[in-house]
């Protein structure tokens, strides 16, 4: 599971040695974020978001439960709970913004997370899983949040619930039906509220035991890092504490400074003044979207404005409202695929310069479009401009990556993660040199070969 | 720990004191001090909330009580026993020696100056906190013709304190004052 050079845990007093014979729960956090855990050495900043991923999660774990002893979920009272909560209960506004704007900055750090897994191709062999799961919870957390949204039941609460379940009755022939099991009625009402509610405070725990198995598959291969070589020798490698517990925590440092500015003095940036509304179930708000952080996925849906029809026959294959949910979803559930599309060896983009073009110049320019669109108001040109990022956006995946791979000279590879940090000179060498001087078992890197 | 000698290397000691240790303590403490200050909303929130603390005085009207008779009002969502004493009431109360209570308290201790005969008590019992009976006609009174207790038998005299059974303090008197001569304002 690990590197033969992982340093061994060694309780050393006869309280930690009986508990290690028992329940050897501090080698697992030794072998997991502590000094047992050899990281590559040159992971970058992009590195941090992981750590900040769990960190987030717990926030919204704690703040949750917690929120949870003061609201009801009822579509009689829960709006007037949720002012409850920011009124009487002690803190509850602290809590409450801390929620709210917890789920934002999960999202940012998560998306920086996959960002980074896409520029340096984290997805590749031999860590798939690590990737599959990845999106598992990515997944997991979108119909969480969603659920999320709709508890405070205001008009933003409700009409997101009315629209995104409305999503499902675009499947031919179950599709009505099951809008309707979904919700427990005929629109959202106290049924759907109450799963709603149920299912929004089980999923993060869900979510928590994917997130450890995610940990365990990336334990077996090791962190990735930016060179895209593989670990060698025990030179390419630093225990990953104190190394990345200081980095780590440095960047949770930056992210707490950010992530207070946002709840103390802009709590409510990132929402929806219409969502202090309560529900109305007979009028729409003029301008609905959703959260910031589906825009982009919400674009895709709209972008599908025609039915799809054999030509001069007039037969409609695919209406388009099921166009636009199948790409919606399919524009996730491709990233299932993505190990499997990318079939280049090489991992880091920065070897890539091909794949490094379309990346910068492509797939980030049309997320940044799919993103403006997705928040702005279904009209021109915002509605053909999502048509043609839509486009591009299933083109990166499914044609340019493959086409890439093929036909792409990748620079060369540094030899070894040491090579990448310290250069080819002959004083990097000497320093390594030093570094390994002392330890027993290390072969000069000369001698060794690549692992593929 | 490789970071151990590195530093000793880079940074010298001096008297065995790195200049390392300053950031790490420094580092350490900051975070123990913000995260222990994260306890503070969490404990608080469960303390409580302010629409709880608003409902938390009374206005009873004692005007109509006659001699005799007990109403229960509500203080803090608990039940309040206001009685208007007897005579007869008043008289057997005083003529209980106060040291042999088990809880000493006079009448007059319980009662404010110029309204001896309005006995203003919580109607919850000091032993596990169930609602006495007494106050509404008809029920058990005990054997001092106070409040009696049926969930573990305590046994209260008229003056509300207690006589027999396993309650270990008289029925508490909440604070409250007479905003006029016929209201009293309690909490």
């Amino acid at each position: 599971m690990s590197f033969a050079w992982a340093k061994q845990y060694e309780p050393k007093t006869p309280l930690t040695k009986w508990l290690d014979d028992k329940l050897p729960l501090p080698r697992l956090v030794y072998n997991a974020v502590g000094a047992g855990y050899p990281v590559p050495r040159n992971l970058n900043y992009m590195w941090n978001f992981g750590v900040l991923a769990g960190f987030c999660l717990m926030i919204q774990i704690v703040t949750g439960v917690v929120l949870a002893m003061h609201y009801a979920a009822n579509q009689a009272v829960a709006f007037g709970t949720v002012e409850h909560i920011m009124r009487n209960v002690n803190w509850g506004w602290a809590l409450r913004y801390a929620h709210a704007n917890g789920a934002s900055f999960f999202f940012i750090v998560v998306y920086l997370h996959i960002f980074r897994g896409l520029f340096y191709s984290s997805y590749k062999a031999p860590r798939e899983m690590i990737w599959l799961l990845g999106v598992v919870i990515f997944l997991l957390m979108m119909a969480t949040a969603f659920m999320g949204y709709v508890l405070p039941w205001g008009q933003m609460s409700f009409w997101g619930a009315q629209v995104i379940t409305g999503l499902f009755s675009a499947i031919p022939l179950v599709g009505e039906p099951l809008q309707v099991w979904l919700l427990g009625g005929f629109a959202p009402d106290n049924a759907a509220l109450n799963r709603f509610f149920s299912l929004h405070f089980l999923l993060p725990f869900v979510i928590a035991g994917v997130v450890i198995l995610h940990i365990w598959a990336l334990h077996i291969p090791g962190s990735s890092n930016p060179s895209g070589v593989e670990v060698k020798s025990e030179s390419d490698t630093v225990p990953f504490h104190p190394y990345y517990t200081a980095k780590d925590g440095f960047g949770l440092g930056v992210f707490l400074i950010l992530f207070a500015v946002m709840v103390f003095f802009l709590p409510n940036a990132l929402g929806h003044p219409d969502n202090y509304i309560e529900a109305n179930p007979l009028s729409t708000p003029a301008h609905i979207v959703p959260e910031w952080y589906f825009w982009p996925f919400y674009a895709i849906l709209r972008a599908f404005t025609g039915d799809l029809t054999i030509p001069f026959t007039g037969i409609v294959l695919i209406p388009a409202k099921l166009l636009g949910v199948i790409a919606m979803f399919g524009s996730i559930l491709l990233w299932f695929f993505l190990p499997w599309l990318d079939k280049s060896p090489v991992r880091s983009g920065h070897y890539r310069p091909l794949f490094n073009k379309f990346f910068w110049f492509g797939l980030i320019p049309t997320m940044a479009v799919l993103f403006y669109c997705g928040g702005a108001p279904a009209e021109e040109p915002f509605v053909v401009l999502s048509q043609i990022a839509t486009a591009y956006y299933f083109l990166h995946f499914l044609v340019v990556l493959p086409i890439v791979s093929q036909i792409e000279v990748p620079k060369p590879l540094p030899f070894s993660i040491t090579e990448a940090v310290l250069g080819k000179d002959a004083t990097a060498e000497a320093r390594t040199g030093t570094v390994d001087a002392g330890t027993a078992g290390t072969a000069p890197d000369g001698s060794l070969q690549p692992a593929e | 720990m490789a970071s151990d000698t590195a530093a000793m290397g880079d940074l010298g000691t001096e008297e065995g004191v790195r200049r390392r240790d300053w950031i790490h303590i420094a580092a350490l403490s900051t975070a123990g001090v913000g995260g222990a200050s994260l306890l503070i909303p969490l404990v608080s929130q469960m303390a409580p909330s302010a629409d709880v603390l608003a409902a938390s005085t009374t206005e009873v009207d004692v005007s109509a009580i006659q001699p005799g008779q007990a109403i229960k009002a509500v203080f803090r969502k608990q039940p309040l026993f206001v009685r208007r004493l007897t005579a007869d009431e008043i008289k057997s109360a005083n003529e209980v020696e106060v040291s042999s209570l088990r809880d000493p308290q006079t009448l007059g201790d319980r009662t404010k100056e110029g309204h001896e005969d309005m006995l203003i008590t919580m109607g919850v019992c000091t032993h596990l906190g169930c609602v006495p009976l007494g106050a509404a006609e008809g029920e058990n009174r005990g054997e001092f013709g106070g409040y009696f207790c049926p969930c573990h038998g305590s046994h209260y005299d008229t003056a509300g304190r207690i006589r027999k059974g396993p309650a270990p303090l008289n029925l508490q008197v909440p604070e409250y004052q007479f905003t006029s001569d016929t209201v009293i304002r309690v909490g």
